[in-house]
């Protein structure tokens, strides 16, 4: 891939967790409000970012036989640093993701990027392919918690964007809102794709 | 009475899969069939007990003592990691039978929120060495619940006639959801 196009896949062709259907837990589970899906992307946008970079730059190192345990070391510490940034300059925000920062560890989509793309590209193109994956991630968490809070609290951004009385639809926010979202979201989007005549397999 | 109303609680109220969201990649991607969802819930409560043991005994002999607690994210995952790696060896040895039933899953556990999440929330909750033993089980054995009762709903959806664009993931999700609110239902049963 050229570098335009790895720059751009992470944003329709490649988005998690739609199109790559990983890393659907913090996608359901930070997105009660469009600031915390947003918080939750970046953080795992900068952890992709140098994830990716460090593993490029190491790939010809790691050994075959026990790379996944080399790629996890790199992203825990990374999450490590994410995790102390936060405390440190984001303390609200942090106490609000809670167990999802460290369970950042775990998120499939990083591992995924590492396996697939970082461990056989340069170090530019592996991080202009976290940078656009990362972002769309961002992207589709900031979309989930949007209609979310919107739906089930009437606020966007903690903005009142509805007058009094609205009633809000307090299971928008809970577990099954969060499911419910993400199935039609994603069934919005296959339908938009067979439009366009995209050939996209879904198993 | 505390311990009974715990399990109860980790199994249905707070449910780690439809309440707590933990594990929702093999949620979706092991469910297709009710034997491999079967396997997975199972091998899930057996390396769920095991880490948590370990990773309880890690972060209270090791990193308190130090005073290195913000480490605990590293720890935990290479305790796992390293964990699921010794069980896959030791059943391939000594229990032959165990691993043909599990060992296609144990290397997708190490990726499996659910453990990693149980381990961290054993912390945060502060349990004692008894009651943490109870919660991890009591939580894998939600998890495993959940996932066997979708994996039943998934097959039956195979005959449903779905339209096309929702076929796959997003009907697996909109399913999931009704679930949830099923499980909902359970909720202020216990605090």
């Amino acid at each position: 891939m050229t570098l335009k196009q790895t720059l751009l896949h992470g944003f329709w062709r490649d988005l998690p967790p739609f199109r790559l259907v990983l890393g659907l837990c913090p996608a359901l589970a930070v997105t009660a409000a469009a600031n915390n899906g947003l918080g939750m992307g970046l953080a795992v946008t900068f952890v992709l970012v140098f994830s990716n970079l460090i593993i490029s730059l190491l790939r010809k190192v790691i050994p075959e036989d026990v790379r996944i345990a080399s790629y996890i070391v790199v992203i825990a510490t990374l999450v490590v640093i994410v995790e102390l940034a936060m405390k440190a300059f984001f303390f609200p925000l942090s106490q609000q993701l809670g167990i999802y920062i460290p369970l950042i560890v775990v998120n499939c989509v990083i591992l995924g990027r590492a396996e697939a793309f970082a461990s056989r590209n340069t170090p530019v193109l592996s991080m202009a392919d976290g940078l656009s994956v990362g972002l769309g991630f961002t992207m589709s968490l900031t979309l989930v918690g949007s209609i979310r809070e919107l739906l089930g609290a009437g606020t966007w951004f903690g903005l009142t964007v509805f007058g009094e009385s609205f009633e809000p639809f307090e299971f928008m926010v809970q577990a099954p809102g969060a499911f419910l979202c993400l199935g039609v979201l994603l069934g919005l989007m296959n339908a938009w794709s067979r439009k366009r005549g995209e050939i996209f397999v879904q198993t | 009475m505390d311990l009974v109303l715990l399990a109860v609680g980790a199994i249905f109220v707070n449910n780690i899969l439809l309440a707590q969201y933990l594990g929702n990649c093999p949620f979706c991607g092991v469910s297709k069939q009710l034997s491999t969802a079967a396997g997975m819930g199972v091998a899930v409560i057996f390396v769920t007990t095991l880490a948590s043991i370990f990773t309880w005994l890690v972060y209270h002999h090791l990193l308190v003592p130090l005073d290195i607690t913000y480490l605990k994210t590293l720890a935990f995952i290479l305790v796992i990691a390293a964990l699921v790696q010794l069980v896959e060896i030791f059943l391939k040895r000594h229990s032959r039978v165990l691993y043909d039933a599990l060992g296609i899953y144990l290397p997708l556990i190490t990726t499996n929120c659910a453990v990693m999440g149980i381990a961290l929330l054993n912390i945060k909750h502060e349990l004692g060495f008894g009651s943490m033993l109870v919660f991890a089980i009591a939580s894998a054995a939600g998890f495993a619940l959940a996932i066997i009762l979708f994996a039943g709903l998934r097959e039956r959806l195979l005959l449903a006639p779905v339209p096309v664009a929702m076929r796959g993931t997003a009907i697996a999700l909109v399913t999931a959801g009704v679930m949830s609110l099923a499980f909902l239902g359970f909720a202020g049963m216990v605090q």
